[in-house]
């Protein structure tokens, strides 16, 4: 019969130590109060944050410039999600990880067109309009070229784009019913009206915030808003919350390498990232398997710490 | 019914294989070995009875629903219980991954036991992500809106979209916790069928 080699991080001797009494539901017990006391101290203590969400009512009287141009840029198709790609359109190819595009074969399953979404039909929603009425029917009957050419006019006129007296100022003479869309929309949305219309698109009952908060991540308020709650520094936003609060700070791993090269300077950081945190998962995981990776607690007798007691009681005996 | 066709049954070939895995002794143990005797053990221990608060603080917001929380001080203290009790099962999670891994806790046939704990601790971070995106405030707005980007160049975020609201309080309350739970309990069984690591064989050395 051949006795199989002892492999010292695979294998373990039969314990012929000696046994300790062991009341395991009374640690258990103590276990779960001590825990849910902790907990409510900190809770006394500490409390929780709950800073009230952006709405693009707020967002719009508080930076109306802001939206206008934000609304323009869905509208020239200059915006982060008309340039997006996958999965909300064909802006772009999106991310590569090498020669895999994978969210290009994915597609367009959470459709968004930021011209018809963010503008068009919620100005229909608008009652008792008849200028805006003749002006979105200017828009629906003119050619792809003349809508070009009125969005590309604006465009040029916006860098002197302003706001008074609860109107968009701007001079654009040759824009079309552009002007006339992007006011009534800057109103619509300081009124309030454009955070129901853009929500309330797949009916009465709804759950998904998909087009405002895109809407919203496109203008430059939200993210001022968190450069306020110190909640950017590049990438790391993700693990943060406002105020002195943890947040998730078990991805600090993932954030981490957002800011170091060659990450933070690829086109392709996220599926990067992703890429390297499912390889190092997945080697997490198979780590009782992965010679080298499986020795390291031998080698570095960490263990010794840990087992203080029963070594000193071998060295004793 | 003959006692040949009862021995035949499901049910029993069930309970007589589960009661030869896991005899009541092995499930509630009275004794131990003298080697467990660290600090670091604490950690797991630690780790289930916070999953234990913050699931009964989740079920608490779950009473009154989503918006509660916003509007009610009370409603804001079960939040803040929930939001602790999640910061000390992860660090407690945490210690403990890295005090099995010290320990290597997976020698013995224990692969499986180190496999479904690392699981679950992916699971438990998704869990809470889920959880972050789905509060309903500035926070989840803007995490929602950073994350998306990540998960959208995987191809994953047309199928699992961080900016729906309603999807991720799902994926949070309901699926992300069922598999969280259930790979914990599978993960405790898994100890207690195997028992605790011992420690590594330096004894031999040192009597030589």
């Amino acid at each position: 019969m051949r006795t199989k080699k002892f492999r010292p991080d695979v294998d373990v001797a039969p314990w012929k130590g000696g046994y300790s009494p062991y009341d395991i539901v009374k640690e258990a017990t103590i276990a779960v109060i001590v825990v849910a006391l902790l907990t409510v101290v900190l809770a006394v203590v500490f409390g929780s944050p709950d800073e009230h969400a952006i709405t693009i009512k707020t967002w719009s009287n508080a930076a109306p410039v802001d939206f206008a141009v934000t609304a323009l840029s869905e509208l020239n198709g200059t915006s982060g999600v008309a340039k997006y790609g996958a999965p909300y359109n064909t802006g772009s190819s999106g991310q590569a990880l090498g020669p895999l595009t994978l969210a290009k074969w994915v597609g367009p399953r959470i459709p968004v067109n930021t011209v018809a979404d963010f503008i068009i039909d919620p100005l229909k929603a608008l009652p008792n309009q008849p200028l805006l009425t003749q002006s979105l029917k200017q828009w629906s009957s003119a050619s792809p070229s003349a809508r070009s050419s009125w969005v590309a006019n604006y465009t040029t006129a916006s860098s002197n784009i302003s706001f008074a007296q609860g109107q968009v100022v701007i001079n654009a003479p040759s824009a079309g019913p552009v002007p006339l869309m992007i006011n009534d929309l800057t109103e619509m949305a300081r009124s309030g009206a454009l955070d129901q219309a853009l929500v309330t698109q797949a009916g009465f009952y709804t759950t998904d915030y998909t087009l405002p908060l895109l809407f919203l991540a496109d203008g430059s308020y939200l993210a001022n808003q968190a450069e306020r709650q110190h909640l950017t520094g590049d990438r790391w936003g993700m693990m943060n919350e406002t105020g002195n609060y943890p947040g998730q700070a078990w991805l600090w791993l993932y954030t981490f390498w957002y800011q170091v090269p060659p990450f933070s300077h690829s086109g392709n950081a996220d599926v990067l990232v992703w890429g390297l945190m499912m390889v190092l998962s997945v080697g997490l995981l198979l780590t009782p398997f992965i010679p080298g990776l499986r020795s390291i607690p031998r080698l570095t007798r960490v263990y010794r710490v840990i087992w203080r007691e029963h070594y000193q009681s071998l060295e004793k005996s | 019914m003959s006692y040949s066709e009862i021995e035949r049954q499901w049910t029993t070939r069930l309970r007589r294989r589960f009661v030869h895995l896991l005899p009541p002794e092995k499930l509630l143990p009275d004794t131990q070995p003298t080697y467990v005797s660290s600090w670091i053990y604490v950690f797991g221990v630690t780790t289930l009875s916070a999953l234990m608060v913050v699931i009964a603080s989740g079920c608490l917001l779950a009473i009154r629903g989503p918006q509660w929380w916003h509007t009610s001080s009370v409603g804001h203290f079960v939040n803040s219980l929930h939001l602790w009790s999640v910061e000390i099962f992860f660090f407690a999670m945490v210690v403990h991954l890295w005090g099995k891994y010290f320990m290597a806790a997976w020698r013995g046939g224990r692969a499986m036991t180190w496999m479904t704990g690392v699981v679950t601790f992916l699971v438990s971070i998704a869990t809470a992500f889920t959880g972050y995106v789905s509060q309903s405030n500035f926070d989840s707005q803007w995490i929602s809106t950073q994350a998306k980007d990540g998960i959208n160049a995987t191809g994953a975020g047309a199928y699992f979209n961080v900016l729906n609201m309603g999807q991720m309080l799902m994926w949070h309350i309901v699926l992300l916790p069922l598999v969280a739970v259930l790979l914990t309990a599978l993960h405790v069984l898994l100890v207690r069928v195997k028992g605790v690591v011992p420690p590594f064989e330096e004894h031999v050395e040192v009597n030589a």
